[in-house]
């Protein structure tokens, strides 16, 4: 069974030494466990004496003080390669790409943090890394406590309001696109709060570094221009922010290049026309409890709002 | 080891034992006892007049009353845990509503830890420990009648709330600052920290009740090395509440504060912790499991004991087991905050500890193999539910064991791993020995034999069909699939995995209903158990079925770990108990040799209207912190005529409280 968010199925070099541990974790306990098993089922079947003296055998005795010592070894065997695993995902790289990671009640803020301000890129619910080089994520919450989790590439983390340093090294060794979702019950909509992580050859990351630093594509036909006006005036700009355009609003994702992103609401929906305008019109039916409200759009407004936001690559 | 060693006996066949008349002087008798018995249920015998439904303090009543109103609770949570597995038989399902899903996930395990788990494993010793003990009562049988009435009120709390589309929603375990003020606003996560003060003063009370009553009223002979397993459990587990429980109320106790008065506990914005929650939290709720699993241990050794014939191989080692699981069980805490973040070190040690408590659970799992091996299996229901005990416990030990692992749990932490695990310990871990031992003690607490074909086919059910609902769990934890989600998409891959779980919990709950049926239907039309049906080798067994509400006539002195396999051919006996009073034998702690003789307080309304006005109280506090003013000294009032001085009967004593010299020639030898 192939799966899209998979911890048996790792891309990077973390997820790969956790998967490593958990084979041998599982081949261990599978022979303890059909062993014990084998003994229970030969206790019961075991031919035995007409009349059963209630005095212990020794050789019983010895038995159980031999698979009391056979439990502390095998204990301490799994303690120790469950240390050395410990340490090996827990080293980190001089060098590694920051990204700043924050969850909000129900998607996630990503951030691509730069001393030039200009070059700063925020983003949300995709992260956009390189194959072959070390991540550090920044987790951080601003609302309640939430869990980072791309079981392909690394385990999870907390995300928890007022405690810094919460970090995740990680390194895709693979390009591709892998799942990832909030871990730790976060209310109402926890259920919905995923993210995708595309791994990308390095020359593409960096050419969607440099593609995602521009401002925002400038409407180019009468449909986009219309779409743009709509969208200035409607609600839309208190809480979104499109570079390039008096758009600021800081609570929502920022939709500078909405339009090459995978997905909508947190990965709930794929970023196709048809979603979007239903997401537009009816965030609170698909998504009870979102910060995003329903706007009651007119057909005619709705369309080139739709086109308009699609074209924001 | 060495202990029963000396005790060596012939094993007994079982079949000889099934049929007895019942008697209601027990089994042992001297002239006069007609009389006697007369005398005796006079006094120990239930409250009577319309309002005697609040006045009683017998163990037996309240005992029963603990146990049923624990198996509603499991009713309704089981109810609960139907529904969630409707919504997530398959994905995109529109079943239930996020709000309502985040509601019944949260109920679900608030009432099957707060209102089952604990509240039944307390419920069977309320019932079984005194006569385990061989005394006539519980200690403290007042406390023992309040502390019923609480966890009665909590639950009636918490599910009217439900009702009132009120319930609780963030969790069991109730996360800050998702429950503070700011992200949870109305009064839903306030009846979660009222329902916890309901249970925890239930649970500290009984906790308490148990640990008196083994320390101090055992049978004479009964020393701290012929304590059944059961009672050991029991001990254990009571003095683990005592220690755990504090820390929840400290939370529910903060989190109250910060609702209702505004402190900031865990409020980050105001210098707050979080993370102070969840070691408060955890400090609780991990040695909460074992609460609820050391009891179940015991359970697992007396069913073993009585039903292969032989003592349990390595009593020592099993005593010691036990005691080592409950001391570590409170080291290992973190290995639920391993996602926060806490330093390596640190982390190291408490992954070391959760494996290390595989040991003692280890030790315990062979030497019942070694029992059965040295014994004669009986394959009756009590000794499968046991067999199902061992395949499906030992297999929640070793997820267990990978739980303890940091890398491994940073990725199945907080998926449906861990719930396949849980489930795999408490439910296999806990219910199938409970659903054991209550078909075991059945006979002993309604008279009559539950239905053997019935018990094979509700064990049979169950057992399948919990691994087919909790066995797929495993691989969806490990595939990506997180816990308390509402629902998936179709992409995912989760669907088909899912729908077998749902339809496992369907098989599984078919087998909780056969089992109920019977026992319900026994009850009624059973066959006459008589004194002492499975030969168990225990003093519960040397009374009556139902036993007399002083339990015995005549307390036998015990000779070994099994009295009843070992019955002498003059058994001793006491006497010298007044039958004019509820006068019970205080014995020494250690050697049980007996000390003085102790008056217990007769029925009374008083609990219940202390209890009435604690609890008023706290539901008062659910809207303004002036309900403790008002409420304390009214409970206050309650309390202080509960403990009025009323039953002075002769001079010079101190009434209700009356300690005397016991008289020299407290056991004379008779022939039974």
């Amino acid at each position: 069974m192939r799966g899209i968010q998979s911890a048996l199925e790792p891309a990077g070099v973390q997820a790969e030494q956790i998967a490593n541990l958990w084979t041998v974790f599982l081949i261990v306990t599978a022979i303890v466990y059909v062993v014990v098993m084998a003994f229970t089922i030969a206790a019961l079947l075991r031919r035995r004496p007409a009349i059963v003296s209630n005095a212990t055998s020794p050789a019983v005795r010895n038995t159980v003080s031999a698979a009391v010592g056979l439990t502390v070894l095998i204990l301490f065997g799994l303690l120790t390669a469950s240390i050395f695993t410990t340490r090996g995902i827990a080293s980190v790289p001089d060098r590694a790409i920051q990204i700043a990671v924050t969850g909000k009640q129900w998607w996630w803020q990503v951030e691509y943090d730069d001393a030039d301000k200009s070059k700063r890129i925020t983003t949300a619910n995709e992260i956009v890394i390189p194959v072959g080089v070390p991540v550090t994520v920044h987790l951080r919450s601003s609302d309640v406590i939430h869990s980072f989790w791309v079981p392909s590439l690394h385990g999870k983390r907390d995300l928890i309001p007022g405690k810094r340093g919460q970090t995740l090294t990680f390194r895709a060794d693979k390009p591709g696109v892998y799942r990832g979702q909030c871990a730790e019950f976060c209310g109402y909509q926890h259920a919905n709060m995923s993210l995708w992580v595309t791994a990308l050859p390095f020359a593409d990351y960096a050419r969607w570094i440099e593609a995602s630093r521009q401002p925002s594509r400038i409407p180019s036909t009468k449909t986009e221009r219309k779409g743009q006006d709509v969208f200035m005036s409607s609600p839309c700009p208190l809480c979104h922010t499109i570079q390039g355009t008096a758009a600021g609003g800081k609570t929502g994702p920022d939709l500078t290049h909405f339009a090459s992103r995978r997905s909508i609401a947190a990965a709930m929906f794929p970023n196709r026309p048809g979603f979007l305008g239903g997401w537009i019109v009816d965030a609170q039916h698909l998504k009870p409890g979102s910060q995003m409200p329903s706007i009651p759009l007119q057909e005619q407004e709705l369309q080139p709002l739709v086109t308009y936001l699609e074209s924001l690559k | 080891m060495s202990e029963h060693g000396a005790h060596v006996g012939d094993a007994k066949p079982l079949e000889e034992h099934l049929i007895k008349e019942e008697t209601k002087v027990g089994p042992y008798s001297l002239p006069g006892d007609e009389v006697r018995h007369e005398e005796l249920e006079k006094m120990w015998g239930p409250a009577k007049g319309p309002f005697r439904w609040f006045m009683q303090v017998d163990h037996h009543i309240l005992g029963k009353r603990f146990i049923i109103t624990a198996f509603i609770w499991f009713g309704l949570g089981g109810i609960l845990a139907a529904l969630m597995r409707l919504q997530l038989s398959r994905p995109d399902n529109h079943f239930l509503s996020a709000d309502q899903y985040n509601q019944i996930f949260t109920m679900h395990g608030v009432t099957m830890m707060f209102l089952f788990a604990v509240p039944i494993m307390e419920a069977v010793a309320v019932y079984m420990i005194p006569m385990l003990c061989g005394t006539r009562s519980l200690a403290f049988p007042r406390l023992n009648a309040y502390s019923y009435y609480m966890f009665l009120f909590g639950g009636i709390l918490l599910y009217v709330a439900f009702f009132l589309n009120t319930g609780p929603d963030t969790g069991w375990f109730t996360y800050p600052p998702l429950a503070n003020p700011e992200f949870a606003p109305g009064k839903r996560v306030d009846i979660w920290a009222q329902l916890v003060n309901f249970t925890e003063i239930s649970a500290l009370a009984v906790a308490v009740e148990i640990i008196a009553t083994i320390l101090k009223q055992r049978a004479p002979g009964m020393s701290i090395n012929r304590l059944p397993l059961y009672t050991w459990s029991m001990l254990i587990t009571s003095f683990m509440i005592v220690f755990a429980m504090p820390a929840v109320m400290t939370c529910s106790f903060y989190l109250a504060a910060d609702r209702l008065v505004g402190t900031h506990f865990f409020n980050p914005a105001e210098g707050g912790d979080p993370l102070l929650w969840q070691h408060l939290f955890w400090f609780f709720g991990h040695p909460e499991v074992y609460i609820i699993f050391i009891p179940a241990l015991g359970m697992v050794s007396q069913i073993v004991t009585a039903f292969t014939r032989r003592p349990v191989f390595g009593y020592t080692a099993m005593v010691l087991s036990q005691v080592a699981t409950g001391f570590i069980g409170f080291g290992l805490w973190v290995h639920h905050m391993f996602a926060t973040g806490i330093p390596a070190l640190g982390s190291s040690y408490f992954t070391a500890a959760s494996m290390m408590i595989a040991i003692p659970s280890g030790v315990q799992i062979f030497c019942w193999i070694a029992t059965i091996w040295m014994g004669k299996p009986v394959y009756k229901p009590p000794f499968m539910f046991v067999l199902g005990f061992i395949a499906i416990f030992v297999l929640g030990g070793l997820t267990g064991v990978m739980l303890a692992s940091i890398p491994l749990d940073l990725q199945i932490h907080d998926t449906m791993f861990v719930v396949a695990h849980l489930h795999y310990v408490l439910i296999g871990g806990a219910v199938f020995p409970l659903f054991g031992v209550l078909y075991y003690w059945f006979p002993k607490m309604t008279g009559r034999m539950q239905n053997d074909v019935a018990g094979h086919i509700s064990f049979v059910l169950m057992f399948i069909g919990f691994n087919l609902t909790f066995f797929p769990m495993h691989k969806l934890g490990l595939i990506g699939m997180t816990r308390r989600i509402y629902t998936y998409h179709p992409e995912t891959g989760w669907g088909p995995l899912n729908a077998l779980s749902s339809i496992g919990a369907l098989v599984l709950a078919m087998g909780v209903l056969v089992y109920v049926g019977n026992a319900a239907w026994s009850w009624k039309k059973g066959r006459i158990a008589g004194m002492n049906p499975f030969d168990g080798p225990t003093l519960e067994w040397a009374t009556s079925s139902p036993p007399p509400p002083y339990n015995f006539i005549h307390v036998p002195v015990v000779n070994s770990l099994e009295p009843l396999w070992h019955a002498p051919e003059h058994q001793p006996l006491v006497t010298g108990l007044s039958t004019q009073e509820k006068e019970v034998l205080i014995t020494r702690t250690f050697d049980a040799e007996p000390d003085h003789r102790y008056t217990l307080p007769t029925y009374t309304p008083w609990p219940f209207l202390a209890a009435v006005a604690t609890g008023s109280m706290f539901v008062g506090s659910l809207f303004t912190p002036w309900a403790f003013a008002i409420g304390l000294p009214i409970a206050g009032a309650m309390v202080t005529a509960w403990f009025w001085p009323t039953t002075a009967k002769k001079e010079g004593e101190l009434p209700g409280r009356s300690e005397r010299e016991f008289p020299a020639e407290q056991a004379s030898e008779v022939t039974t």
